[in-house]
């Protein structure tokens, strides 16, 4: 059997020899950091005119407003880390290196959810001080309950849509129809389906809306379920899409 | 060793590779030869556990290729070229595989030097020609030291100093005791380099010898003759004894024929000569009479004959040929 460590080496290599890699994980930190703190700004700046109605005041969701801009860059690096073998070819190379498909799946997986949340980490709670600083008076803190959950709640958002979109793009085993396929479903599909009344119910149960309950401090009106409940949907959807990557792995000719 | 018993691909209705066996003999190179289509890639991609057979098995020393612990050390191969991330240097290329396998990071630059691209390690594989990924991918698999090394159709596009080069490369990892396994769809190719030949068609083996051999049996000789007169020269030669064939445009073929014994025939009899040749069938076209042969030989053989395979001879589908039947062809998309 191949070394587990030895292919985690090997994967850490490729993902960190290319540039793509450094592209996307900036551009998820630059995006979800910086709408979050321009809207954090306004917010301050405008915030009689931004709070019109009753409900509490959400200063960590104001300081993740970017993080809908930000998942899809991590969404292309996780199909990027993934597809780029199908694109190039390479898969049979590497096919040939390590023939263990599924220890090679499970390493490349622990190498890019590895990756995926330092720089969501990293992400998030720079996100979130920056948004705090900016809200001055209106800010929050780690302290105050439900917020420090958010927080990381926010990074394991972006790891596991990162996860998702690597399992769907070993699935579909190719680069171009997973973008093709991703992007829509999240920029598109999903946030539509969530505001038509009777596509909601279904749309509610979506990788991406159940992982973005984790980041809600305050109980909304009409929520299906709660912040964990949302963590665990979530993670159901990024385990089956690993797990059906790996099936089609093993059993296609590569 | 490689060893196939019986391996079958295959892919809905079309049978790639038909219950193909052989060894591949070991320190010596090996062409594997076949016309396009045949199934060579397939069977090779077979022998890397990249395909699964339909039936049949291949093994490495016994071994199935998945039950090696770092394949790179026992076996190495050159599939495509430029099966390679655009943006990555040819060094990173050579690291990864390197450390997926164990295989110290020295490797990697003496692999490098091995074939010539000590100067572009560095370089983005984005801005290689196909010569310098054919290279790397060379490089890729001499990169374990493996016993044994597999490459299909290693001077496809390449210009003559880098077919050189590959067939010097050959014949040197042979010398070092190395088991060379090569594919090609050209005879003319392989003569040069090969020891041993497998030749398949239609995913059938169709001989498994050694090139010699091969040489040997297939390569025919024969005198040609032309002449105005030929009513004459006919009753010469069978006054003489001499059996003949037609030529082409009109002229006479004698297989093995004596030139001196044939040209003082014709002057005996008075017939006057306007070609008197010796004629050397070249390799290229033993290999299509062979297949064409063995092919049409198959077809007569009775029910066994699977419907994957069309009588006809090989070629005659883009001839637009009188034989005109459709042939079946294996997939070999790469």
């Amino acid at each position: 059997m191949a070394s587990f460590p030895a292919v985690l080496r090997s994967e850490w290599t490729k993902i960190r020899s290319v540039r793509s890699t450094i592209w996307t994980l900036a551009l998820t930190f630059v995006v979800t950091l910086g709408v979050g703190a321009l809207l954090s700004l306004l917010t301050n700046n405008n915030f009689e005119e931004f709070r019109s109605d009753n409900t509490p005041f959400d200063a960590t969701g104001t300081a993740f407003s970017g993080i809908l801009l930000g998942e899809l860059a991590i969404i292309v690096f996780g199909v990027l880390a993934i597809g780029n073998e199908y694109s190039s070819g390479m898969i049979r190379v590497t096919l040939a290196a390590v023939p263990q498909r599924g220890t090679l799946l499970t390493g490349k997986a622990v190498v890019l959810g590895g990756l995926a949340l330092a720089v969501s980490l990293v992400t998030a709670f720079l996100t979130f001080f920056t948004g705090q600083a900016l809200l001055g008076d209106h800010s929050t803190s780690l302290g105050e309950p439900n917020v420090l959950r958010a927080v990381f709640g926010a990074a394991l958002y972006l790891t596991m849509l990162c996860l998702f979109s690597a399992g769907v793009t070993t699935m579909l085993h190719n680069q171009t129809l997973a973008l093709g396929v991703l992007v829509p479903f999240f920029f598109l599909l999903s946030p539509i389906l969530s505001a038509v009344p009777g596509a909601k119910t279904v749309a509610h149960y979506f990788p991406d809306y159940a992982g973005s309950r984790m980041l809600l401090v305050y109980e909304q009106n009409g929520q299906p379920y709660g912040p964990w409940a949302g963590f665990l949907i979530c993670l159901a959807w990024t385990v089956a899409a690993l797990a059906g990557g790996a099936l089609v792995l093993k059993n296609r000719d590569a | 060793m490689i060893e196939l018993h019986d391996l079958t691909k295959r892919y809905g209705k079309t049978l790639a590779v038909d219950r193909l066996s052989f060894k591949v003999p070991q320190g010596v190179v090996t062409g594997f030869l076949g016309p396009n289509g045949a199934g060579k890639s397939t069977t090779m991609r077979m022998i890397l556990d990249l395909d699964r057979p339909t039936g049949g098995r291949v093994t490495i020393d016994g071994k199935r290729y998945g039950q090696l612990s770092e394949p790179l050390k026992y076996i190495g191969a050159l599939l495509e070229a430029k099966a390679v991330h655009p943006g990555r240097t040819a060094r990173d290329h050579l690291l990864w595989l390197a450390q997926s396998n164990r295989i110290p990071e020295r490797r990697v630059d003496e692999a490098l030097g091995l074939v010539g691209l000590t100067p572009v390690a560095r370089k983005r594989a984005r801005g290689f020609s196909l010569g310098m990924g054919q290279r790397l991918g060379i490089a890729c698999a001499l990169l374990g030291d493996p016993e044994i090394v597999m490459f299909d159709e290693p001077v496809n596009g390449l210009d003559p100093e880098g077919i050189l080069w590959i067939r010097n490369l050959m014949k040197r990892l042979a010398a070092e005791g190395r088991t060379v396994f090569v594919s090609s769809h050209l005879m003319s190719e392989m003569a040069v380099t090969a020891d041993h030949l497998v030749v398949i068609g239609r995913g059938r083996l169709l001989a498994d010898l050694p090139m010699a051999e091969f040489i040997r049996r297939n390569s025919r000789s024969a005198v040609r003759l032309r002449t105005p007169q030929p009513e004459r020269l006919l009753d010469a030669l069978a006054g003489a004894g001499v059996r003949h064939e037609a030529g082409p445009t009109g002229s006479v073929e004698v297989v093995d024929g004596d030139l001196a014994a044939l040209g003082e025939l014709a002057a005996a009899n008075g017939v006057v000569l306007h070609e008197l040749s010796p004629q050397q069938a070249s390799l290229e076209e033993a290999f299509m009479q062979m297949t064409a042969d063995a092919v049409e030989y198959h077809a007569g053989d009775g029910p066994g004959r699977d419907a994957a395979g069309a009588p006809g001879v090989w070629g005659a589908d883009w001839k637009g040929g009188a034989a005109g039947q459709p042939a079946a062809r294996g997939t070999e998309e790469n």
